[in-house]
Order: structure tokens, then C-alpha cells, then sequence
């Protein structure tokens, strides 16, 4: 019973961090190159623009709901489980959302280097 | 990819390693949070590692955002998974702490995904994915038409002669 907990706990976390990801990605794309934007208008600019993005406040919502995932998730579980399970299945899941959701060319290159780093988290943080 | 982009996936590789550790010290020296006793909460910002850990993670977080507004998700995050071996290296040479031979072997995979992501020429080529998706979808639209003409052009030659 105390796993499914912990599991469930390790998807919402997976969950709200791909979705939170996916959404500042979107966002700074709308925002625009930060570098270029700073020197033609401001810090203010790119701070204000970014900051009033829709896209962004969603973001570091689901951000904060990914961080109070992990709390409960760690509440129920190891440390040595929760984390590495919630890295690695969020690589994956980034991978799958930001070819679908921000039709990135998600190459066969990036595939494996997704899938490398994922197993690599799992085994490090294991 | 310039030196300056360089430089700032670097930021958010070190920001996020070094204020995750710093955060992880300090944390340690103040003791259990708990939401009883919600002031404790103030006195682990008062500890100088704990503030000086939400600086550099604020930095991370300004670094990243930074990144992402001019590289593709799937860039960033493996470019900057190299933060998980600056953790285990600091963890053996600074800090004297044994690394399993599987951690070393989970290192090897991690350096290796980074190598696969950062090496590919055609990632450098589209560094910023919605763009250069609207733009392929935009030349095979372009493109279709023109087939589209040829074909009216051949079947209109064609008859012709």
C-alpha cells in the first residue's frame, strides 16, 4: 500500500515537473533571446516580460506543485528511490512532452542521449 | 553556440549543483523542518549556507531561463545533467566520500548522453525548435505548391506538344 503511495507521489512529481518544464520552455521562447533582448532594451524588459508571461506564472506553479510532490513523495519513500526514479522518468518524459507539445526535432541523437542520462541519474543517485 | 552560451550552460550546470549541496549543508546544521513549528522555517534562512544556497539557486533558475530562450528543451536539460557528475566528483575528491564502481558506471552514462546531445551538428542548426518547426513546416508548404505548379506546368506541357 506504502508503494503505490510512493509511486503515485513519484508521478504527480514527474508530472507537474514535465508540464512546468514544457511550459517556461514555451515561455522563454515567447520571451525571446534573453542576451539580445538585454542589450537592446533592459534588464527590466526581459525581467518584466518574462514575469508577465501567462505561460511562465502556469509554470512555476506546476513548478511548486512538482516540489510538494516530492515532499509527500518523500514522506512515504526512501530518498535513494524517490529521487532517482523522479529524475530519470522526468528526462523521459521532458523528451516525449517537448517533441509533441514544442514540436522540437526530438533526433534519434537525442533520443539516446536522453535515455543515456536517464540511466545514468538512475544509477548515481541510486 | 558562442562562448557566452557556453558559459551560461555552465552557470546552470555549477548554479544547480553547487546551491543543491550548499542548500543540503546547511539544511543538516539547522535540523528537521516541521509545519508545527513553522518558525524554524526562518531560522534555516538565517543559516549563512542555507541563504547563500537559495542565492545560487536563483542564479540556476536565471541562468535556465536564460538557456531555454535560446536552445531547445531537450538541449538544455541533458547539456546540463553534467551537474549529477560535478556532485559525485565533489563528493570523492572534496569530501573524501567512497564512489561506487556503479556510480562511476552511471557517470560514464551520463558524460555519454551529454557528449550524444552536444556533439550533433543539426542541434547548433535549429537552436530554437518552435522557429525552425514553423520554418520546415512553412518550405514543405512552399514546397507542395511548387510541385503542385510543376505538375500543372508538366500536364500543361505535356498536353501542349
Amino acid at each position: 500500500m506504502r508503494g503505490i503511495y510512493t509511486w503515485s507521489a513519484i508521478l504527480a512529481i514527474v508530472f507537474a515537473s514535465v508540464v512546468g518544464d514544457v511550459l517556461l520552455a514555451r515561455a522563454m521562447k515567447q520571451v525571446g533571446d534573453v542576451g539580445a533582448l538585454w542589450r537592446r532594451s533592459g534588464l527590466g524588459v526581459v525581467i518584466g516580460r518574462t514575469l508577465g508571461n501567462g505561460n511562465f506564472v502556469v509554470g512555476v506553479m506546476a513548478m511548486a506543485v512538482a516540489f510538494f510532490s516530492l515532499l509527500f513523495a518523500l514522506s512515504w519513500g526512501d530518498v535513494s528511490l524517490v529521487a532517482p526514479a523522479a529524475a530519470s522518468l522526468t528526462f523521459i518524459g521532458n523528451a516525449i512532452a517537448a517533441k509533441i507539445f514544442l514540436h522540437e526535432r526530438v533526433d534519434r541523437r537525442r533520443w539516446i542521449a536522453a535515455g543515456l542520462v536517464a540511466a545514468g541519474v538512475a544509477l548515481l543517485a541510486g | 553556440m558562442n562562448f557566452r552560451k557556453y558559459l551560461v550552460l555552465a552557470g546552470v550546470t555549477v548554479f544547480a549543483a553547487s546551491g543543491d549541496s550548499m542548500l543540503s549543508h546547511g539544511m543538516k546544521q539547522t535540523g528537521s523542518i516541521s509545519l508545527n513549528h513553522l518558525q524554524s522555517v526562518i531560522f534555516a534562512i538565517l543559516n549563512p549556507w542555507v541563504a547563500v544556497g537559495i542565492l545560487l539557486l536563483l542564479a540556476f533558475f536565471a541562468t535556465y531561463m536564460t538557456a531555454l530562450s535560446w536552445a531547445d528543451l531537450t538541449y538544455v536539460l541533458p547539456a546540463t545533467s553534467l551537474g549529477y557528475v560535478l556532485l559525485a566528483l565533489v563528493a570523492r575528491f572534496v569530501l573524501h566520500e567512497h564512489v561506487s564502481p556503479l556510480r562511476w558506471f552511471g557517470i560514464a552514462l551520463i558524460t555519454g548522453g551529454v557528449g550524444f546531445v552536444a556533439g550533433g551538428p543539426e542541434l547548433t542548426e535549429h537552436p530554437r525548435a518552435s522557429e525552425s518547426g514553423d520554418e520546415a513546416r512553412a518550405t514543405s508548404a512552399a514546397k507542395s505548391t511548387l510541385l503542385a505548379k510543376d505538375a500543372r506546368n508538366g500536364a500543361a506541357s505535356g498536353v501542349k506538344p
